[in-house]
């Protein structure tokens, strides 16, 4: 399969007045064409910033992209002109967000909202947009399509809005649809339907998807392809099933022993020690070491890089290199 | 809808029944009066003067007098100038009507421009230019820009008139007259835009900061749109909003006139003569303009809250 997608060494910076947050740090990726990959992390480790970058969306001057590249096709997005972006942004490439109730705009219609990418990027009059958008709003599952063209945001649910935004999203066919948390917002109910609704559209018209989330749960039902993230790194990727049934990193071996297990009964659900490290002061080390139970002396003073382990796994943990002291956990 | 207009339009009378009321009272408890002013008359002239005109009536009698007067459609008479009061507004007025709805109209349009523009380049050289051009212009007092320009413009260069509102013994009709008058309100216009613009376009710039960082915004520039397309169809709409209340409170400036400006500009209008009937003492007409500023006031208020029905989806009334 060809790779839809390649981001290669990959930094975002914040500029803050207590100085620079390495927000994604050097980080690569591949998405391949009709590919689900999802990125997996804490708050604040960087993931849809990722995903911001690749929209060329990050909030300039305070963030920018500092270094890398991102191949899309044959094109690099970071040396696009603002024109050319536009016109793969909401088109080859679409996103959702988390919030679907503050991600429309609440004085404009659904229907003109969706219309809007029609018209710029399908060249579609607006009668003839109009038309498609009831389509696509019976598409995502909603009946009464006419009438909910004609309503505004705060007259629909969570769920249906979140549905728009994946009408909107889908409308002009993208080939990679980035997806950040879409379903955090939700309840659990609704949740399930709208990773129903993704699978459904990925398998129907063979695109990509991007997908971010924290929920491990969600991971397990939808990626092909891990990646956790760690404080703006890259920490652990491979293979979904690889990944669950044999995690390497110690913090990704966290993160699934802290997911509740059907039919098991534990009194207290495990929780990783400590906070995530304030960007502000990271230092040369595995940015995992302070939380880590099998933190060793080099942990604390050298980063370790991201190494192939097996074919279908990497890991960035000095337990797998080759030299280190090996303790076993 | 309808029964919320009703219950407003009920609301409404009460409160202006009250204003009157206070209107009324807070003129004639002032001590003196049109006559007492008056240094020239005999105390036996002056006791006729008041029965002529009823001031020696008990003051709850004279407001009822007034009050029916009122709801008949008469305001009653000005004493120095012998005019029905609202024969007088409508002289004057429309003459202050001019000058604010243009000046309005200009100092929002230069205001939403300005702010949105400062707004989008936040923090630029733009932004701090137009943040120091803003405080400089709400600092100095209109006087002192009055003069200023007239100095410049009027005197030195000659490009425009110093003052008044057609030229002295001007007697042209038509599309000359129309001419004439342009020519002299352009500079009384100018002062009141830059007097109103630096509020509102602080106003403006700071809706939209707050505006543009919503998450709406970031989805409409996900879809691809023009950046054009994201600030003044997704972002300036929502910016807006707050500012249907400021469109209430312009409706009783739009008629009130400006004292300083008409003053400075000798502009016949509505603050001149108001200004001119407080040395007179001229109770009916005072009276009469107070409570017409309350009327526009109140009407203003609900017509922003109409407004506000219009233009966002979310306010149910």
């Amino acid at each position: 399969m060809k790779n839809l997608l390649e981001i290669e060494h990959l930094s975002t910076h914040f500029t803050t007045e207590e100085g620079t947050v390495r927000a994604v740090d050097n980080i690569s990726l591949r998405i391949r064409s009709g590919e689900t990959v999802c990125i997996v992390g804490e708050s604040g480790c960087g993931k849809s910033i990722t995903a911001l970058s690749v929209m060329g969306l990050i909030e300039e001057p305070s963030g920018k992209v500092v270094e890398g590249s991102i191949h899309f096709g044959d094109k690099d997005l970071l040396k696009l002109g603002k024109n050319e972006l536009r016109a793969i942004r909401g088109n080859e490439i679409a996103m959702i967000f988390q919030e679907p109730m503050s991600s429309l705009n609440p004085v404009i219609t659904i229907g003109e909202q969706i219309i809007e990418p029609l018209m710029v990027h399908m060249n579609m009059g607006k009668r003839e947009a109009q038309k498609q958008a009831i389509r696509l709003i019976e598409q995502v599952g909603i009946s009464r399509a006419e009438q909910i063209a004609r309503s505004y945001p705060h007259e629909l649910s969570g769920g249906m809005l979140q549905r728009i935004m994946i009408a909107i999203a889908i409308s002009c066919n993208p080939k990679l649809l980035i997806a950040d948390e879409p379903t955090t917002a939700l309840d659990v109910t609704i949740q399930a339907q709208i990773l129903d609704m993704l699978r459904k559209f990925k398998q129907e018209s063979g695109m990509s998807i991007l997908l971010i989330t924290h929920d491990l749960g969600v991971v397990a039902e939808m990626a092909d392809y891990v990646i956790v993230m760690y404080s703006g790194k890259i920490v652990e990727e491979g293979e979904v099933v690889e990944l669950f049934s044999n995690p390497k990193h110690p913090y990704t071996r966290g993160l699934l022993k802290s997911k509740p297990i059907i039919n098991q009964r534990q009194d207290e659900l495990y929780s990783i020690p400590g906070q995530v490290p304030n960007p502000l002061e990271l230092e040369s080390s595995c940015y995992f070491h302070d939380r880590c139970d099998n933190c060793m002396a080099i942990c604390r003073t050298d980063e370790p890089a991201l190494k192939e382990i097996t074919i279908h796994q990497k890991v960035a943990c000095w337990l797998y290199e080759e030299g280190a002291l090996h303790v076993h956990s | 809808m309808s029964t919320y207009i009703s219950k407003r339009l009920i609301y409404m009378l009460i409160i202006l029944l009250a204003a009157s009321l206070l209107v009324f009272s807070l003129y004639a408890l002032t001590p003196g009066d049109f006559i007492s002013g008056n240094l020239k008359l005999s105390p036996e002239r002056k006791a006729e003067l008041r029965e002529i005109y009823g001031l020696n009536q008990p003051l709850l009698e004279r407001y009822f007098i007034w009050m029916k007067n009122a709801l008949h459609g008469d305001f009653g008479y000005s004493l120095a100038q012998q005019t029905p009061v609202l024969t007088l507004f409508n002289q004057y007025i429309w003459n202050s009507f001019l000058l604010a709805i243009v000046s309005t109209f200009m100092t929002w349009l230069i205001a939403v421009i300005i702010g949105v523009n400062a707004a989008y380049k936040q923090y630029s050289w733009f932004d701090t230019l137009v943040m120091v051009g803003t405080f400089a212009a709400m600092s100095i007092p209109s006087f002192f820009i009055g003069l200023f320009l007239i100095k410049v413009l009027a005197v030195d260069l000659k490009w425009l008139p110093p003052g008044g509102m057609l030229a002295t013994g001007s007697n042209a009709t038509g599309l000359a007259y129309l001419r004439e008058v342009v020519h002299h309100m352009t500079l009384p216009v100018i002062v009141m835009t830059l007097l109103g613009l630096g509020s509102l376009t602080r106003y403006f710039r700071s809706n939209m900061i707050d505006v543009i960082k919503q998450d709406y915004i970031r989805t409409a520039r996900a879809k691809g749109l023009t950046e054009r397309k994201v600030l003044f169809t997704h972002a300036l709409r929502n910016a807006l909003l707050p500012a249907i209340t400021l469109v209430g409170f312009e409706l009783p400036a739009l008629f009130g006139g400006s004292l300083i400006i008409e003053k400075i500009f000798n502009w016949p209008g509505i603050g001149q003569l108001y200004m001119q009937s407080f040395g007179l003492r001229d109770y009916p007409l005072l009276v009469g303009f107070t409570m017409l500023i309350a009327v526009l006031t109140v009407i203003g208020t609900l017509l922003s809250d109409i407004l506000y029905h219009i233009a966002d989806p979310r306010v149910k009334l």
